[in-house]
């Protein structure tokens, strides 16, 4: 009996609203099959990728500025060429998408986390504690969020040692744009709350005396997450491309774990002197994989919206 | 209006008081001036003089003040990179910034205004689909890479512009300007483009779904069975009222765009402000970055209220409940 049940469920999810409107537009499958491709290639960038760009006793500085296999010059070995230290262009762009995705899916996390939290916390006590909060979005707001993002790495690097810093770079990096970017979240949780609080079953839960934590998280959270899963779709493209921005501007990632944005930066030093492989590809990559995720946000939120139906 | 005014400014107070207390936390918390000033050699009586000359001894508040009185003198301080006063290098670059912004804020409007005007009305032409498709590409395309692309097309491949600079410029006073030569306009070209083909798109759609809306209403309908002119009807009836959010946008959005050109300036090595706060950030520069915050914000204060201002202006039906809805 119990083997029956993933396959039921399997043609659950097919019987939804949701799979026929996603069946419906062949914009929208494309670009999932684009985003799980790249994806996916990415996560398993060290058994995919044909050379592993950052094992030095591979890399040969006379196989540097290899043309694109199809131009004259070019190396069967390379199927994208290499940069001017020789690395497969293809293998640093795989490698390097696994670091955006990384930074990606870890500031929404974490953007979505302290949202959720401000948001939940906000809408269920009301009051002064909620003016405070929202004055805060309000004001964070103001400004926009690569600027932010920018300020918050500014600020880390100039109180944490050199050494120290490059090694958790990461991790700024995924605060940074996390931080800059949790204002949504908060906004969306909080009139949700506000409408949930009211209901029969948080007074119940009131009632019968569980605290104001236990309400908020396992009663409350539950029944306003769903519009924060778009949202977070929606910031994931936004996400990506802000650590690319960051990491362009040399204040991202370090060097020696180049993200899709250090990989355009290094290239576009490259670009007058006609080597232009070695910023283009990575760019069409960062753009695909952006344009995808994308377009799927956007459907996600006009399939969930109920307005739309 | 006045009462307007005066609530929207003392709106502002917090706003500013914020972004400058978190600008002097900055001062006060990260790094450590004094070594930094001094650098490699020096006494303990030469430490201690020059902590008390920079007044680090006194309590974090009365610096405080002290520092908000600074500011209120235009006294930013120095940079530690470049050993000159702050106020002095963003005076300097602020023209070059404010040249660059305004034109792609131009661009934008401009062109983004009549796209979403013709998407609007004829929405099933092949060009409406076409001018819809490239503005998706132009939102999904981070604003460096357009850049790139750019440079590679017109200065490595065509060699029609220059890829990097402002050109020759022409100081009146203390203002550089470009736009006075033929080098300084070529060399805005790119940049401008850059800068505003995110704003352009984010126009072009905004004036497209209002002009959908707005041609749906009914008093459209009347102008039409009134027998006026499809001209009159577009621009004077339909456009007008479409003009409300597009000025709230395109204000908000002249924000992003400073922001943002921080990254046009990286990748064409345009000496504006935002250069010299990536420079400030790489290099853990507080005085620059605390001065480009609070000039930031100030500006963002004052566009919001001049966006305020003009809703005002615009649209007589806000007139009335105004003082009633500034307060919400």
């Amino acid at each position: 009996m119990s083997a029956f049940a993933p396959a039921r469920r399997l043609t659950r999810i097919f019987d939804t609203d949701l799979w026929w409107s996603f069946t419906r537009s062949p914009t929208v499958v494309a670009s999932a099959l684009i985003a799980v491709a790249m994806i996916s290639s990415a996560a398993f960038a060290p058994w995919v990728a044909p050379h592993n760009p950052f094992d030095l006793a591979t890399l040969n500085l006379l196989d540097a500025f290899t043309p694109p296999i199809w131009l004259e010059g070019g190396d069967a070995r390379f199927l994208l060429g290499t940069d001017d230290q020789g690395r497969d262009v293809l293998s640093t762009i795989l490698y390097g998408a696994r670091i955006s995705l990384f930074v990606g899916f870890c500031s929404v996390l974490f953007a979505m986390t302290l949202g959720v939290s401000i948001g939940l916390v906000a809408g269920y006590a009301g009051g002064t504690v909620d003016a405070v909060l929202m004055r805060i979005a309000d004001i964070k707001l103001t400004f926009p969020a690569i600027l932010i993002a920018l300020l918050v790495d500014g600020i880390v690097r100039a109180v944490l040692p050199r050494e120290l810093h490059d090694r958790i770079a990461i991790w700024v990096l995924i605060f940074a744009i996390g931080f800059s970017n949790w204002v949504p979240f908060a906004r969306t949780v909080r009139g949700s709350t506000m409408v949930e609080k009211n209901k029969e079953y948080v007074m119940a839960a009131r009632v019968i005396g569980l605290s104001p934590a236990r309400i908020m998280w396992s009663h409350v959270l539950p029944n306003v997450l769903g519009p924060v899963l778009v949202i977070a779709t929606l910031q994931l493209g936004f996400a990506i491309l802000a650590e690319a921005t960051l990491s362009f501007l040399g204040v991202g990632v370090p060097p020696t774990q180049p993200s899709l944005g250090t990989l355009i930066r290094i290239g576009n030093d490259f670009l007058f002197s006609g080597e232009w492989w070695i910023t283009v590809f990575p760019g069409t990559a960062l753009a695909t994989m952006v344009l995808s995720v994308n377009l799927l946000g956007d459907w996600l939120r006009d399939a969930l919206n109920p307005k739309l139906r | 209006m006045l009462a307007f005014i005066v609530s929207r400014l003392l709106q502002a107070i917090p706003v500013m008081l914020t972004v400058s207390l978190i600008s002097f936390a900055m001062f006060a918390y990260v790094g450590d001036p004094v070594t930094i000033m001094l650098g490699q050699d020096y006494t303990e009586a030469q430490r201690e003089a020059l902590v008390r000359e920079l007044g680090l001894d006194q309590p974090f508040f009365v610096q405080f003040v002290e520092f908000l009185q600074n500011v209120l003198r235009g006294d930013f301080g120095i940079s530690y990179r470049l050993g000159r006063p702050v106020a002095e290098l963003i005076l300097e670059r602020l023209p070059a910034t404010i040249e660059l912004a305004l034109t792609a804020a131009l661009l934008a409007l401009l062109i983004g205004v009549p796209m979403g005007v013709y998407t609007g009305l004829y929405r099933n032409s092949w060009l409406s689909r076409v001018f819809l498709t490239v503005s998706l590409i132009g939102v999904s395309l981070p604003t460096f890479l357009i850049g790139i692309l750019l440079i590679l097309v017109f200065a490595v491949i065509l060699g029609w512009l220059p890829s990097f600079g402002r050109g020759e410029t022409v100081a009146i006073g203390w203002w550089t300007t470009g736009l006075l030569t033929a080098s300084g306009l070529k060399a805005l070209i790119l940049p401008a483009v850059t800068l505003g083909l995110y704003q352009m798109t984010l126009i072009m759609r905004l004036v497209r779904s209002e002009m959908l809306e707005v041609l749906r209403t009914d008093y459209i309908k009347f102008a039409r069975a009134r027998g006026l002119p499809d001209r009159i009807v577009h621009f004077g009836h339909a456009l007008k009222n479409t003009l409300v959010p597009v000025i709230t946008i395109t204000g908000l959005q002249l924000g992003a765009i400073i922001a943002f050109a921080i990254v046009t300036e990286t990748v064409f090595q345009w000496p504006g402000m935002g250069l010299l706060f990536i420079q400030a950030v790489a290099n853990a520069d507080i005085p620059i970055m605390a001065a480009y915050l609070m000039l930031i914000a100030l500006l963002f204060v004052t566009i919001n209220l001049i966006v305020d201002l003009l809703y005002y202006a615009v649209d007589p039906r806000l007139r009335s409940g105004l003082i009633a809805s500034s307060d919400r």
